[in-house]
């Protein structure tokens, strides 16, 4: 029962080691695309497919075009392949890669010491959503909207065209 | 676990390609009409097997990957443009029930769908690796994240009145007044952000052949480029199927059954698609995306401002 959930997991999993391991920026970004929509199906197995949908439509829909916007913008070519290969020596990733596996071996180890979660699934659909975000926390809502509208100012002020003095 | 409606999910691709496919001939007859020529008139009657005499000739040619481009991401992007479109398709609740046409998200699933159909246009353009292309890709990437902000704005006052994602019931709330009457400003946001996000004429600056050769899908050949041309049919297809479901009342009607009218309402979208392409000439860039953050996005807004002050009214 549990072959859907640890295939996704584990496309999750590979999906983020690629994006950490490809030389070629766009290649990363779709990695990491990948990665978000198998992230998406593990929360709607678990009962969130709003949270899934949302994943998909913000995360892979529009941050990361953006991303490859901003990639396309830069040009990078063969130059920069190289120096990201040339980061990619051994010597760089071998010592957090064995401090890495031996968390994972640990967290394997206690895996099946934790409590099942009795097996109920709750659907959370958008009014629940809504409820908690415009009740319970209103408060983080309309400071997350000061930082955007702060974000929005400086771009503004960035991107003005300059009038000419008189 | 419900068993999967098989015969759905055979036949809905299935017929959504050949839609697509007779779509090119009827759009190049209806140009012709409204633009006082006669279209393609030779091949079968009355040029009918035009589309069948176009996909073999693009079957045929020669299948070739310009050696300076990303050969992977090259070949994914218009399986990756092709794919988002069918998979859209799962959730329009057609007469027969569709195959997830009660998805409690189903809106929400199209509209992450397009979200991702933005990729194709976008790889297209990077991975051919050539001037013309990439500027469609970037024209591509600005124009339609855009255009997604619009339509799920624009969405937004049908979710609030029908007060659910799923498609069925939306539908469903449409058995007295369909939603175009109260809605219809979204209905106006949602046409011409689906022009866009579909990339058509008068909005396909991602393409525009005058300017960027053919944009993004310049270094494309055979069925790649098919591709491409078929998913953006399909899309248009799509648009105007949402449409109907959204705002004109789906299968809702009298005396005919809920298949023909669900064809026929998406029939006359269609070809108001058709219409504005033979009509109107493409905006200048700046003019598109003017048009889009200070008209559509104030209107959209609105929109949903005096929903939500309507609906509060009611209940109080």
């Amino acid at each position: 029962m549990y072959v859907l959930p640890l295939l996704s997991g584990g496309l999750t999993l590979v999906g983020a080691m690629m994006v950490v391991t490809c030389p070629v920026a766009v290649h990363a970004v779709l990695y990491l695309v990948v990665t978000l929509l198998s992230l998406a199906m593990v929360l709607a197995m678990l009962g969130a497919q709003f949270a899934a949908a949302l994943e998909i439509i913000i995360y892979a829909g529009a941050i990361m075009v953006l991303f490859v916007f901003v990639i396309m913008m830069l040009n990078l070519g063969q130059p920069d392949r190289d120096r990201e290969k040339e980061w990619l020596r051994p010597r760089a990733w071998i010592g957090p890669g064995l401090l890495a596996v031996v968390a994972c071996g640990e967290l394997l180890y206690g895996l099946p010491t934790l409590s099942d979660p009795d097996g109920a699934v709750f659907p959370i659909d958008a009014r629940d959503v809504g409820l908690s975000l415009f009740g319970t926390y209103v408060l983080m809502v309309e400071l997350a909207s000061f930082l955007l509208l702060a974000g929005l100012v400086t771009a503004f002020h960035i991107g003005r065209t300059l009038r000419e003095r008189p | 676990m419900t068993p999967l409606p098989l015969a759905p999910i055979v036949l809905t691709p299935l017929v959504v390609l050949a839609l697509a496919t007779v779509l090119t001939w009827v759009e190049r007859r209806l140009l012709g009409l409204w633009q006082d020529r006669y279209g393609p008139n030779r091949v079968g009657p009355g040029g009918m097997f035009q589309a069948v005499a176009d996909g073999i000739k693009l079957l045929f040619k020669q299948d070739w990957v310009p050696p300076f481009a990303d050969r992977g991401v090259f070949v994914l992007a218009p399986a990756i443009g092709m794919m988002t479109v069918l998979l859209s398709f799962a959730v329009i609740p057609l007469a027969a029930g569709g195959i997830a046409g009660g998805l409690n998200v189903g809106l929400l699933f199209i509209l992450a769908m397009m979200g991702l159909g933005v990729y194709a246009v976008v790889l297209a353009g990077w991975a051919s690796d050539s001037k013309y292309a990439l500027l469609g890709g970037m024209r591509a990437a600005a124009q339609m994240i855009s255009y997604e902000v619009f339509m799920a704005l624009s969405l937004l006052g049908v979710v609030m009145v029908a007060g659910s994602f799923s498609l069925r019931d939306i539908v469903a709330a449409q058995s007295g007044l369909w939603f175009i009457i109260p809605q219809g400003l979204g209905f106006v946001v949602f046409l011409l952000a689906g022009i866009a996000e579909t990339h058509r004429l008068p909005f396909d600056l991602p393409e525009g052949e005058n300017e960027l050769g053919a944009g993004f899908h310049t270094e494309y050949s055979g069925m790649k480029f098919g591709m491409f041309f078929i998913a953006e049919y399909a899309g248009i297809v799509l648009v105007s199927a949402l449409a109907t479901t959204l705002y004109l009342g789906g299968g809702n009607g009298l005396l005919l059954p809920a298949p023909v009218w669900f064809a026929l309402k998406t029939g006359v979208i269609v070809a108001f698609f058709i219409l504005l392409r033979a009509g109107l000439p493409r905006p200048r860039y700046d003019q598109l995306m003017g048009l889009g953050w200070k008209v559509l996005l104030p209107l959209s807004l609105l929109n949903v401002l005096a929903t939500g002050t309507v609906m509060m009214l009611r209940a109080s």
